[in-house]
């Protein structure tokens, strides 16, 4: 019954027959957690470079004072469809690809546990931002009010504004079934020896943000639900004039918003922890410890909404509350960094791309937690607030952040995915570019944030100019850097054929089935040799 | 179209730099709290550097020092409960010393009590309305004419020709220095937010509720802010001036706008 990885490298052989179907209707049609992770991955790739290129709008507007480009309104919709798209269309999805690909090889399953809703949390996607795009053509034109969708000003949105909420009902319902499958399949499918608390980190990040998404995007749904029946059908929830309140909005986004922001981080700090182990030939430190980290930050996540608010006018205790709570995440997230280090110190490290782009991560994520931490003071919050520091911190803990563990984790996992080893002189050479680029974009606007320079306007006074002109060529330097990475996707099938193990020695199940990965992995349960699979109890 | 575009990154990109004053850092303002303010930023700042100074230096001896092309050899141990405890520990005494301060300036922030003077401050798509609630005063207060000409998407003003662009208003809210202003806020249509970073005030103004923040200007100033909660497509163009008087300059100040005679001056004397 139970046969050893070697047995399964010979009879995935005899398996072949077993191949995908042929034409369209394998991408429409399939079942198969590898599709579709592949898709997950393609699809956010795309809304990657489409909110990026809303970016640049916004920088192109920003480069210098005065309106150049675009007028008023239609920068605000740039601002709010960049970060919908951003959040819920990249971030997000790219991660639910990395799991549909990597959670079954990594616990030994042979595939998600529920494959056909896997197929439709997908499909959902492309129609929900298919709608939400399409809403750039309204009579009104696109959402902007932020993508934080705070009444009033929400409901003076055009015709988009029905699609706006239907579209995010959209993401919620595929999120949500992306997680109940996330979950059922880690809670069942595990290979008998791996316990729970055995699970490569990237396993366990993921169970963690699984139950983050279903306890939350629910909430969110029931938010926009309010602001529609708001609009439509009479009711008061939001409005001071039929004795609603609009900071009740804020309050419900932020209890989703705040867990949203380490549905985010969380699977990049499982990445994370998978690939710079692999680079310092050592096993992670704390294996145990960084799981209790990940699960107290996603409890605090719970609690300190309101520090998104400290300017609405909450009471003095709940105030306090909000910022203590808050100023305890830095010792969970702080115990993450260190045991990175402590991963590094003393191992023999080398530095290919993903180690490259993990190593940046652990650098502009932590510099992202500082301001993460200042923010949380609140009365200096009270200054930052709704500035370019906000704007800041945020891009420093999502794009080094995220998007950094994601391209690692897309270095790292390629050649399992492909069977061919990308260009590594390229892979650096955009590793480089994104990370000069990156800061340059993003370090001026603390700058511009502690001088006065709110966020989401389209026009500054002239004390602002410098620094932005700055954050704008860093923009384009950055974008365009992401074009390397297309490149080397395109060509990756020209690179030498990648072995079984990829790297030098890594850790984990799924560097024990060939390269590519056969479409059926695991197809019976695995005999895992503890010191391949389990290596923090086995050094 | 796509000519205009091209022209216009080509202008962007090669406008050079440098031409207005600029900041690197938040103001230390002008009254008390926005010096506390201040000080608990830089406070919390140097403390992310000096952590940063030992993480990263960590970090990068390590990066340095235990390469494998410098013949380093991988060690084995997987944790070391002794460190964890520490870097879980150390973390929660530097947060307690940062909290104490913190929490003290908060209360002193929500102290309205006894205010020399009160304002209602009401945001309007896209203006403010300030009502001097003893001195009978009342206008609104918009952008200045010559920011709202240069503004405009292909205008022909450059930017840089105009004072305080985007920063300036027609009738700024005047308040007499030493005293303690009351800002009552409140909104007419969406949210906006009144800050102005040399007072160290951001609060919301929201429909139907009143919200409260104080302050007292130690000097004699204009001080500009604006808007800060996006309320719409001209968020960008609501800005916030406030001019802090001498009492005898706002008593005239005051008279002149047909106001009653203000309760500030009348105590001070």
């Amino acid at each position: 019954m139970v046969s050893t990885p070697a047995d399964l490298h010979d009879k995935h052989d005899e398996h072949e027959h077993h191949g995908p179907a042929k034409g369209i209707g394998r991408w429409l049609f399939t079942t198969n957690h590898k599709d579709i992770g592949t898709m997950y991955l393609i699809f956010s790739l795309v809304m990657f470079f489409i909110g990026g290129a809303m970016a640049l709008v916004i920088r192109s507007e920003l480069a210098q004072p005065g309106l150049q480009f675009v007028h008023p309104e239609f920068f605000n919709s740039m601002t709010t469809m960049h970060a919908l798209i951003m959040v819920f269309g990249a971030v997000m999805p790219a991660f639910v690809g990395l799991a549909n690909w990597m959670i079954p090889m990594q616990i030994g399953a042979p595939d998600m546990a529920l494959p056909r809703m896997n197929n439709w949390s997908f499909w959902i996607l492309p129609v929900a931002f298919g709608i939400l795009l399409s809403t750039l053509f309204m009579p009104g034109g696109a959402p902007a009010s932020g993508w934080t969708m705070y009444p009033p000003l929400v409901l003076q949105t055009g015709d988009a504004f029905p699609f706006l909420i239907f579209s995010v009902h959209l993401m919620g319902i595929s999120s949500i079934m992306g997680a109940i499958n996330i979950i059922v399949t880690i809670i069942n499918m595990r290979t008998p020896e791996m316990t729970l608390i055995r699970m490569p980190m990237f396993v366990w990040t993921w169970l963690i943000t699984a139950y983050l998404l279903i306890a939350v995007m629910p909430v969110l749904a029931g938010a926009v639900t309010m602001l529609l029946t708001d609009q439509f059908f009479g009711t008061s929830f939001f409005l001071a004039a039929g004795g609603g309140d609009p900071v009740m909005f804020q309050h419900i986004f932020w209890f989703f918003g705040h867990p949203e922001v380490y549905i985010m981080i969380l699977p990049a700090f499982g990445v994370v922890s998978e690939i710079i182990p692999t680079f310092s030939r050592k096993p992670l430190f704390g294996h145990d410890s960084m799981v209790y980290a990940a699960a107290s930050i996603a409890f605090l996540s719970f609690i300190v909404w309101a520090h998104h608010m400290f300017t609405v006018g909450m009471p003095l205790s709940g105030q306090m509350f909000f910022m203590f709570a808050t100023m305890l995440i830095a010792v969970p997230t702080g115990v993450k960094v260190f045991n990175w280090v402590g991963t590094m110190w003393r191992g023999a490290m080398t530095f290919e791309t993903p180690m490259l782009f993990s190593l940046a991560f652990v650098f502009l994520f932590t510099i992202g937690g500082f301001s993460g931490l200042m923010l949380a003071i609140a009365p200096a919050d009270i200054q930052y607030h709704d500035s370019y520091f906000v704007v800041a911190h945020f891009h420093y803990v999502l794009v080094p952040g995220s998007i950094f563990a994601l391209m690692a984790a897309a270095y790292y996992w390629l050649p399992k995915w492909t069977g061919h080893m990308y260009n590594e002189k390229i892979g650096k050479l955009h590793f480089w570019t994104s990370t000069i680029f990156v800061n340059l974009t993003f370090f001026p606007m603390h700058f511009l944030g502690l001088a006065g320079m709110p966020r989401r306007i389209p026009d500054y006074s002239t004390q602002f100019a410098d620094f932005n002109y700055i954050a704008s060529i860093g923009a384009f330097g950055f974008g365009l850097s992401q074009l390397i990475f297309v490149y080397v996707l395109l060509t990756v099938k020209k690179g030498e054929k990648a072995t079984d193990a990829v790297w030098d020695n890594p850790k984990g199940l799924e560097w024990t089935v060939p390269s590519p990965a056969p479409y059926h992995t695991f197809d019976e349960p695995v005999h895992v040799d503890r010191t391949v699979a389990f290596p923090q109890n086995n050094p | 179209m796509i000519r205009n575009l091209a022209l216009g990154l080509i202008g962007i990109f090669s406008a050079g730099a440098a031409r207005a004053d600029w900041a690197l850092n938040m103001p230390r303002g002008v009254t008390e709290l926005s010096q506390e303010t201040y000080d608990l930023h830089m406070m919390v700042f140097w403390v992310c550097v000096a952590i940063g100074v030992v993480v990263f230096g960590v970090m990068i001896y390590s990066l340095v020092k235990h390469r494998k092309s410098s013949g380093a050899e991988p060690a084995k141990f997987s944790h070391s409960t002794m460190a964890e405890v520490v870097w879980t520990a150390i973390p929660v005494v530097i947060l307690l010393a940062m909290a104490i301060p913190a929490a003290e300036t908060m209360v002193r922030l929500e102290d309205s009590r006894d205010p020399d003077m009160t304002v209602v401050a009401t945001g309007y798509q896209w203006k403010w309305h300030y009502q001097y609630q003893d001195e009978g005063v009342d206008f609104y207060s918009s952008l200045a004419r010559p920011s709202l000409e240069a503004r405009r998407l292909g205008g022909n003003t450059d930017p840089f020709s105009v004072d305080n662009y985007l920063l300036d208003v027609d009738n700024p809210l005047v308040v007499p220095v030493g005293a303690k202003v009351r800002l009552l806020l409140t909104s007419n249509d969406v949210l906006h937010a009144w800050w102005v970073p040399e007072l160290a005030i951001k609060k919301d103004a929201i429909p139907g509720i009143v919200n409260e923040t104080w302050f007292r200007a130690e000097q004699t100033g204009t001080f500009r802010g604006q808007c800060a909660e996006l309320c719409g497509k001209d968020h960008g163009y609501m800005p916030i001036v406030v001019q802090v008087v001498e009492p005898d300059a706002f008593q005239a100040w005051v008279e002149t706008r047909g106001g009653d005679a203000p309760k500030f001056a009348s105590n001070d004397e």
